[in-house]
């Protein structure tokens, strides 16, 4: 262990580039623009919706005198309160223990497939991407089209097709959206796999081979720790993408149905804060989603975020 | 250094949010009334109310060289009332917008997005002499008129004769005026017709559907109630009970599907029947061989004395317009007899005029196809002007939506518990 701090040592010479460039004072500045992006796009609202959750607040033409008096807690104590934005937080819970895993699983099993040497590769690349860019009300319809009372699917499954169909079901209509969901943002996170794939070294592979294991056991011993953030990545964003659900409920079972059974908390806030006029009481649920996100990324960076 | 700059970064967000609030146009209403100048206005998207928008603006400008109107369709947006909720909040809503929703109205009020007419010296005479009796439905609490009742689509009963003639069914007095009839036709037509559905409104949970399948069957058989009244619900009576239970019996029996129809049902030829107003002879022209005839009631009331619901659309005056003086000269212009008779002409849908037949006779021996409707629309009941109007067309929706359309509940006690949370709702300012 040296004795000398490096308090102690003289210090580096300053290249004259660096001297230049001035680089305690120029770093700021080029980070200014993001931080003003930031502040425009993302603190001033959340602020403002922290203002609005703690007051009666309704969106009002400018200069019109109204009253929109301060609250406290009640707004919160309400949404807390209200079944249906309990069952909304229900339903979303639904569609995460559904939708994450599987949006996991599915697209690293996929990437793992597409990263080898297989025929027409950049096809099937292309193919599971197309769903993530194409416009959700199209592959809404298509979706509509499939799983209606009498579409191809209950068509396909005859006596044993579900009653009530399935978007109507309030047992099945929110599960199916979590795999509706899974399948069109697949692609994008098959993407960010792949990427990740880049960066496991073949000579584990190869050592793994040598030392006798099977394709099975080179993916779980080799693939999935090598591929650890990426997956932290994906759980997260598929979280954070899930837990603000709002088009699939809204056109694929006509605003939350059946009794609520696919409605989202984001489509509470809508219906309430832009139908309803009942803009405070819609940040309230809006600031409770945050904080639930955040405590659920919260928890995933514990388990897989960890070295 | 890292805390200090969360803390500033909070103070200045804090500080921005607070000073989204306050302030005062300081101009009094008289006064406003009375400037001139160019004004904007926003017209509904289909065609031919475009076309009617377009020759309105025209034929202004002409006379109007130092008020100019500028005319353009609504933007786009999952609904008008979000768009102009955005409009009013940002400030820059046009002076005029023709296709202002009643149920809206209450809500923009409360915004202060909408100007008073009546403060305008002729304003409540001119809505009422207009539009008679009706414009009392118009008039908010206050007992102001933030709208200018302007066109109904008085909601009846539409449907294919070709499908009730091959359901072996009288295609040209169809057994549709009482409850019974009306189930047991639409059995026949479920299973002989060749037909899905008897009859297929949507199913789903957006607080206006409850427009196109509970509400006209209320009003006809409640003799013209609106949903609430006085502040109190109406629909937990008799009416009500019984409306509710016909719908229910249609869902339950197979009659009307609870999913939505991907498409136009009735165009289809998946539905036999579809409530709709005089838009629909247009858009049915070519691909239905159809007939109307009033809602039913639970015991066949006499068409002339069956009401419905309006489907009414009024122009709102927003409160962002300055030169209000020419926007209410404007909108009398558009709703002369005269523009009234064009909107007519080109649109088909009713004007809301007290005379309506006989100021357009001509027009109605022409079209005859319309005097059905331009009868009805002289017993049509409007959506109640009560605050937190779309918030109680919500709350009756999702309560009739699991009673009814799903059958998850009791009937009865849904419509009474519903009725509790409405009336709050209807006090609650």
């Amino acid at each position: 262990m040296s004795a000398t701090s490096t308090a102690d040592r003289p210090a580096p010479p300053r290249s004259r580039s660096s001297q230049r460039a001035g680089r305690s004072r120029i770093g700021p500045l080029f980070i200014a623009p993001y931080v003003l992006f930031l502040v425009a796009i993302f603190a001033y609202p959340v602020g403002l919706a922290v203002y609005m959750s703690f007051h009666d607040y309704f969106f009002a033409a400018p200069g019109a005198i109204v009253d929109r008096p301060f609250t406290g807690l009640d707004n919160y104590a309400e949404a807390l309160q209200d079944s249906a934005v309990l069952q909304s937080f229900g339903n979303v819970a639904i569609f995460l223990v559904i939708n994450v895993p599987l949006t996991v699983a599915l697209a690293l099993v996929l990437a793992t497939a597409l990263n080898a040497a297989i025929p027409f590769r950049t096809f099937f690349r292309v193919s599971y991407y197309v769903p993530y860019i194409t416009a959700s009300v199209a592959v809404v319809g298509v979706w509509l089209f499939l799983f209606n009372g009498a579409g191809l699917i209950n068509n396909l499954l005859g006596p044993l097709a579900p009653a009530p169909s399935w978007f109507v079901n309030s047992t099945l209509a929110m599960p199916l959206i979590a795999i509706y969901v899974s399948w069109k943002q697949l692609g994008f996170f098959v993407l960010l796999y792949l990427a990740a794939l880049q960066n496991v070294p073949k000579e584990l592979y190869e050592a793994a081979s040598i030392d006798g294991a099977g394709r099975l056991r080179q993916f779980m011993s080799v693939t999935v720790p090598g591929v650890r953030p990426a997956t932290f990545l994906v759980t997260l964003l598929a979280t954070i993408t899930g837990a603000n659900l709002f088009t699939e409920p809204y056109l694929l079972t006509g605003g939350g149905g059946p009794n609520g059974a696919s409605a989202s908390p984001v489509l509470v806030m809508y219906q309430e804060g832009i139908q309803q006029g009942n803009a405070g009481y819609a940040a309230a649920i809006g600031i409770i989603l945050i904080v639930s996100v955040l405590v659920l990324a919260g928890v995933q960076r514990l388990v897989l975020g960890r070295k | 250094m890292k805390r200090k700059a969360l803390s500033t970064l909070a103070v200045i967000t804090l500080g921005v949010a607070l000073s989204a609030c306050g302030g005062d146009s300081g101009t009094s209403p008289d006064e406003a009334a009375t400037v001139t100048g160019p004004i904007d206005i926003w017209y509904s998207n289909n065609p031919e109310e475009v076309a009617w928008g377009e020759a309105m603006v025209e034929a202004w400008n002409a006379e109007n060289p130092d008020a100019e109107v500028s005319g353009q369709e609504i933007p786009a947006g999952t609904s008008s009332e979000e768009v102009i909720t955005a409009a009013i909040t940002a400030g820059n809503a046009p002076c005029l917008i023709y296709n202002t929703a009643p149920a809206a109205v209450p809500q923009f009020q409360k915004q202060g997005g909408l100007v008073n007419l009546s403060d305008f010296p002729d304003g409540a005479e001119y809505i009422e002499t207009r539009t008679g009796d009706r414009s009392a439905q118009y008039q908010s609490t206050d007992g102001g008129y933030y709208q200018m009742p302007w066109k109904t689509n008085p909601s009846m009963i539409f449907y294919n004769k070709d499908v009730f003639t091959a359901a072996g069914l009288d295609a040209e007095n169809p057994p549709l005026a009482t409850y019974d009839e009306f189930l047991a036709t639409s059995q026949t037509l479920v299973d002989s017709g060749g037909v899905q559905a008897a009859i297929w409104p949507a199913a789903s949970s957006e607080f206006f559907q409850a427009w196109f399948d509970f509400y006209p069957l209320f009003i006809a058989a409640s003799g013209g109630q609106q949903l609430v009244e006085d502040g109190e619900s109406q629909f937990n009576n008799e009416a009500g009970q019984q409306v509710a239970d016909f719908w229910a019996q249609l869902y339950e029996r197979g009659l009307t599907p609870n999913e939505n129809y991907e498409g136009d049902a009735f165009a289809d030829q998946a539905a036999a029947m579809s409530i709709v107003g005089p838009w629909a002879i247009k858009v049915y022209a070519d691909a239905v061989n159809w007939g109307v005839v009033p809602v039913p009631t639970p015991d066949g009331a006499a068409p002339e004395e069956v009401s419905t619901f309006s489907d009414e659309k009024s122009i709102g005056l927003f409160s962002a317009c300055e030169n209000r003086g020419t926007a209410w000269e404007f909108l009398k212009f558009t709703t002369s007899e005269d523009a009234d008779g064009q909107l007519l002409e080109l649109t088909g849908q009713m004007p809301m005029r007290d005379d309506l037949t006989t100021t357009y006779a001509d027009y109605f021996a022409a079209n005859p196809d319309y005097e059905v409707f331009a009868d009805q629309a002289s017993r049509t009941v409007e959506v109640p002007n009560v605050p937190n109007s779309i918030e109680i067309w919500q709350t009756f929706r999702d309560a009739y939506s699991q009673a009814v359309i799903f059958g998850d509940a009791d009937v009865a006690s849904t419509l009474d518990d519903t009725a509790e949370e409405v009336n709050t709702l209807a006090t609650d300012d």
